[in-house]
């Protein structure tokens, strides 16, 4: 076995997907990886990112479409022994008992009943689940569901374990108990993992359980930052120096990608074109948190992971928020944090009418979909279009999926600024108001 | 060792519940309790029975000679017996068939094309007319035996359930969660083993609600397939259909009565000993977490659940499927990456090229070679009397379901606003829904000929008797599940009575009703052929309509007829099915759904 300390090696991984009608559509672009052994990894980045889709093909469930993965040395060409996954939804088999779920991995293998049956409950033991082995999957709140399926994971006695968001469906107080248990387990080497991968949207969690962040940009997924985490365990989530790394990440993370220096030039001059995938946004939460910014006692000025605290954000919702208030032109972002700009300070401060024309303006200056659904109305005879069209032409730039989600964002935010209307019964974009 | 030890107690020690009902631990395992004094003798008694009744289907038997049916109703537990076990053989190999059916179609992408757009045609082929297209092959293959006749009935039940099974499976299968998928990928589940570990459970809750669907609609073809005519012959299997048939030709309006009484029983068993404990038992595949109204364990799951006989069983089909998995273990050595077959992509292209070449050719040699029949046995201008037929039965369909709706949907609203005298009478309705509605043919069949009414006209009831009840059904159910919010707001608003309806109860009840006027629908194109001709000793009463060219066709043995006859039913329910019903249901998809 050649043995370089590397337990996980992704060369040159890029992914495609592809269907019958669309061309391929790139999702992971030459990542380069490695997994160390006695290190815990994470990979930070938005949703979209391909950071699950990167998980998914390090765990053999996906195979690359170009480059190579090796899990000790030997390519990996399906799930391999060895490799375990916790998953984000748990995936648990809900007509299994706890026990039932935990044994199903060495049912498999062809493990004897007797010794699957100890090693099962030592591993429901371990996790702290004695005393529900005869419980149904949805008997059990939520925290509890994922200790099973961490138990699930351990009881393979896995070399690597695979951590797909797994504490991000859990309550904060959950999620934090968990993961300290987790890390216990861990550190104190009760369990004869070598290393971990924790994929995540959670900066905080990231930062206190790493030791190195690997931070994934968009369209298409790439290794946009990798930062070493060497402080001393166990991390306090509130020490300066935590913090500051905490600052750096949201930094990186918080950045529109094109405008950052040093980003290769994929796109030339204009950043964001007719295909780019708008961030997701309600209105309602784009004006309050521009709100937010621009009151006391931010008055205009406010540091991210302050932000995330006071009006109750998640990491996740909080990047797709910035990244629309950043198109938009209403705030600016560097180093960590966010001011408004003076179009986003006259916004906060005019009334519903004022907004309506201020937003109609700034999404025919700065989004180009916006521009192009307006400018084809206003050419039409009839002035209206049907929404296929426009999908078709996003679907030049994204998957079908993707494609419905822009033209939904689309609609929401033209709507609001009352830069066209919508027919959802026919499927109609047009000038007209409904009479 | 640590069996041993943790087995002292009651409730642990439920594991191990791929299939079955929980296991109580070992050591109170063997001592019997008084569940099994109900339990012994209903399995040793059943076992008997089931011995004798199948021993019955291979007698000698040759065309011309009569069995004996006696309308002395003490011979109808024997019928009855006899009935049950056609259904339970047929429901048997439905089971078997869309397992297959089913997994092959869902894995093999190249297959699926095939397979789906087939079983879409199968299921709005009349079921009475596979019986009498496969009637002869079937005597063929058992010469001078029953067992052919046999095999003839129990294959027109089978096709009355296998689709809709084999359909509800299909998406079930192509529905499994990808992260549960995922799971048995990552911790290397064999297609064998994530076939029974994680499709079939996922699939079972609505597998087992269809059962019971497929089986209400059986009932019906039962009665209709005892009693077979070939070739002029008429030959009756013993059965409670063959009974009924028998008392028709004797205007025993009596012996009706007993056959209705028998039947009601008959249901009542199947309901109360199969389904009841089986839709209860299936509560634990539902992927969702508990809902309110969870489903009391019937007293027969109660049964199964505590008679230690039944453990002892279990633990034979435990056995048996870990020996099954060891061999398919054996059979099959573990395959790297456990997906469909991969060719290189462009191997993939050519041989989707070469499969859909395959398929187009297949389709035109059977347009060509239906074309060439047609014209040298029947000739056009019989196709084109057909194709007129069809408008008749088309008019009546249409006909029957609007005034259906009108008579239920009021009435379905009016219980379903009622929520505690809703759950009383849902059951009822199911029943009726099973309950085969041929049976109370003869009835009205005497209501015509005393009160000498329109023949045209008054057939055509028949054709929905049996199948109204889906839309009262649905009707409640929908109504059942409008929120009470909705309501209050309504009354809040002081709306009128009009709009109350238009804007609130109709829209709200919408996709309900669709699907319980397709399955109405649906029904009524296939009881066309038993109530398009209907009999009472002597009186024949035949209604112009497809239904009744089939039914004339069958009893000359006319095969030419028959399939020309069948094709055009089969195109009619196509046709509607796709310009009408599919379109109402993606209306109500896509807007009228509450969620």
């Amino acid at each position: 076995m050649p043995d370089d300390g590397r337990l996980i090696c992704a060369e040159k991984v890029c992914k495609t997907y592809q269907t019958a009608e669309t061309p391929g559509r790139l999702v992971l672009d030459h990542v380069d990886f490695s997994l160390h052994e006695g290190e815990i990894v994470a990979i930070l980045g938005k949703s979209g990112s391909g950071k699950s889709t990167f998980l998914r093909v390090l765990a053999g469930l996906t195979p690359p479409t170009e480059g190579r993965v090796a899990y000790r040395g030997h390519t990996v060409e399906g799930p391999a022994h060895g490799i375990a996954m916790v998953f984000q939804t748990f995936a648990l088999f809900p007509w299994l008992t706890v026990l039932g779920n935990v044994e199903l991995g060495l049912e498999a293998q062809g493990v004897p009943r007797a010794e699957r049956r100890q090693r099962a409950l030592k591993a429901i033991d371990l996790i702290g689940l004695d005393g529900f082995e005869s419980a149904y999957p949805k008997e059990l709140s939520g925290g509890m569901r994922q200790r099973v399926g961490f138990a699930r994971a351990l009881v393979v006695n896995p070399d690597v374990l695979l951590l797909d968001e797994p504490f991000s469906a859990l309550d904060v107080l959950t999620a934090e108990t968990l993961r300290g248990d987790m890390l216990d387990l861990w550190l104190e080497r009760r369990v004869p993992t070598k290393g971990i991968i924790l994929v995540s949207h959670n900066i905080e969690e990231a930062v206190e359980v790493a030791d190195r962040i690997i931070i994934f940009g968009s369209d298409p997924g790439h290794i946009r930052a990798e930062i070493p985490v060497s402080l001393p365990r166990p991390r306090d989530v509130t020490s300066p120096r935590v913090q500051q790394i905490v600052d750096e990440v949201y930094a990186i993370l918080t950045t529109v990608p094109g405008r950052e220096p040093g980003r290769r030039g994929l796109r030339g001059v204009e950043t964001v074109g007719v295909g780019y995938r708008l961030p997701a946004a309600s209105i309602q939460q784009l004006v309050g948190l521009l709100d937010a910014i621009s009151a006391p006692p931010y008055s205009g000025r406010a540091d991210l992971p302050h932000l995330v605290e006071s009006e109750h954000i998640e990491d996740e919702a909080l990047f797709v928020l910035v990244e629309a208030l950043q198109l938009l032109g209403f705030a600016q972002v560097a180093g960590g944090d966010i001011w408004a700009t003076p179009v986003g300070r006259a916004f906060a401060e005019a009334d519903l009418q004022t907004r309506k024309q201020i937003f109609a303006d700034q999404l025919r200056r700065s989004i180009p979909l916006a521009a192009h659904i307006r400018k084809v109305l206003d050419e039409r005879p009839g002035h209206s279009a049907p929404e296929a069209r426009f999908l078709a032409e996003l679907e030049d730039h994204l998957s079908e999926e993707e494609a419905h989600e822009v033209l939904e964002t689309m609609i929401n935010w033209g709507r609001y600024a009352e830069l066209f209307a919508y027919d959802y019964d026919r499927g109609v974009l047009s000038l007209e108001n409904p009479t | 060792m640590w069996r041993a030890a943790r087995s002292g107690g009651g409730a642990e020690g439920t594991m191990q519940q791929r299939w079955g009902l929980p296991i109580v631990a070992w050591p109170s395992r063997l001592r019997p309790n008084y569940w099994d004094g109900v339990a012994l003798p209903l399995v040793l008694g059943s076992v008997v029975l089931l011995a004798w009744a199948s021993r019955q289907m291979g007698a000698p038997y040759r065309l011309g000679e009569t069995l004996a049916i006696s309308l002395d109703p003490r011979y109808l537990p024997e019928y009855g017996l006899r009935t049950v076990l056609r259904m339970a053989l047929a429901l048997a190999a439905s089971l078997a068939f869309s397992l297959a059916y089913a997994a092959f179609a869902a894995k093999s992408r190249r297959a699926e094309k095939l397979l789906i757009p087939v079983l879409d045609i199968l299921q709005s082929v009349p079921i009475l007319g596979f019986l009498s297209i496969t009637v002869t092959g079937f005597i063929a293959l058992f010469p001078g035996s029953l067992m052919g006749y046999e095999c003839a009935a129990i294959f027109a039940i089978f096709t009355s359930q296998a689709w809709n099974m084999t359909f509800s499976l299909y998406q079930s299968f192509i529905g499994v969660p990808q992260d549960l998928r995922e799971a048995a990928r990552m911790y290397h589940l064999s297609p064998w083993q994530s076939f029974w570990q994680l499709e079939v459970p996922f699939a079972t809750p609505q597998l087992i609600w269809n059962m019971m669907m497929s089986v209400s609609g059986g009932w019906f073809f039962v009665v209709a397939s005892e009693a077979i005519s070939v070739n002029g012959q008429d030959v009756k299997l013993p059965g409670i259909g063959s009974y009924i048939a028998l008392a028709i030709e004797q205007r025993d309006l009596a012996a009706v009565g007993y056959a209705i009484l028998a039947m009601l029983v008959l249901i009542l068993i199947y309901d109360q000993l199969l389904f009841r404990p089986l839709l209860a038992w299936a509560q634990r595949f539902k992927v969702e977490a508990i809902t309110q109204d969870e489903i009391e364990p019937p007293w027969f799951l109660i049964m199964l659940q505590r008679a230690r006989l039944f453990d002892l069983m279990r633990s034979v089909v435990d056995a048996a499927a870990v020996l099954l998995s060891w061999l398919a273990r054996r059979a099959a050595p573990r395959r790297a990456g456990v997906q469909r077959l991969r060719f290189g992509a462009a191997g993939a292209r050519w041989a989707d090229l070469v499969w859909n070449g395959v398929l187009i050719a297949g389709v035109a040699y059977a347009i060509i070679d239906i074309a060439r029949f047609v014209e040298s046995e029947v000739g056009l201008h019989e196709v084109l009397h057909v194709l007129l037929l069809g408008l008749c039965t088309l008019a009546r369909v249409v006909v029957l379901i609007v005034l259906a709706a009108l008579i239920w949907v009021p009435i379905g609203v009016w219980i379903g606003l009622r929520p505690r005298l809703a759950r009383r009478v849902q059951p009822i309705v199911q029943f009726l829904a099973a309950f085969p509605a041929n049976l109370f043919f003869p009835v009205a069949v005497v209501a015509i000929l005393r009160f000498h009414l329109d023949v045209e006209i008054w057939v055509s009831p028949l054709m929905i008797l049996g199948t109204q009840w889906y839309i009262l059904f649905n009707v409640i159910a929908g109504t059942l599940a409008l929120p009470t919010d909705y309501q209050f707001v309504a009354s809040n608003l002081g709306v009128s009575r009009l709009l109350w309806w238009r804007r609130l109860i109709l829209p709200a009840i919408f996709p309900a009703f669709v699907t319980g006027a397709v399955t109405a629908s649906g029904g009524s194109w296939n009881a066309s052929i038993v109530a398009e001709v209907v009999r009472w000793g002597n009186d024949t009463l035949v209604a112009t309509g497809i239904g009744a060219y089939i039914a004339e066709a069958t009893e000359k043995g006319d095969f030419p007829r028959i399939a020309l006859g069948i094709c055009v039913l089969c195109l009619y329910v196509l046709l509607f099915n796709r310009l009408l019903w599919r379109r109402l249901y993606l209306l109500a998809e896509e807007r009228l759904r509450l969620d």
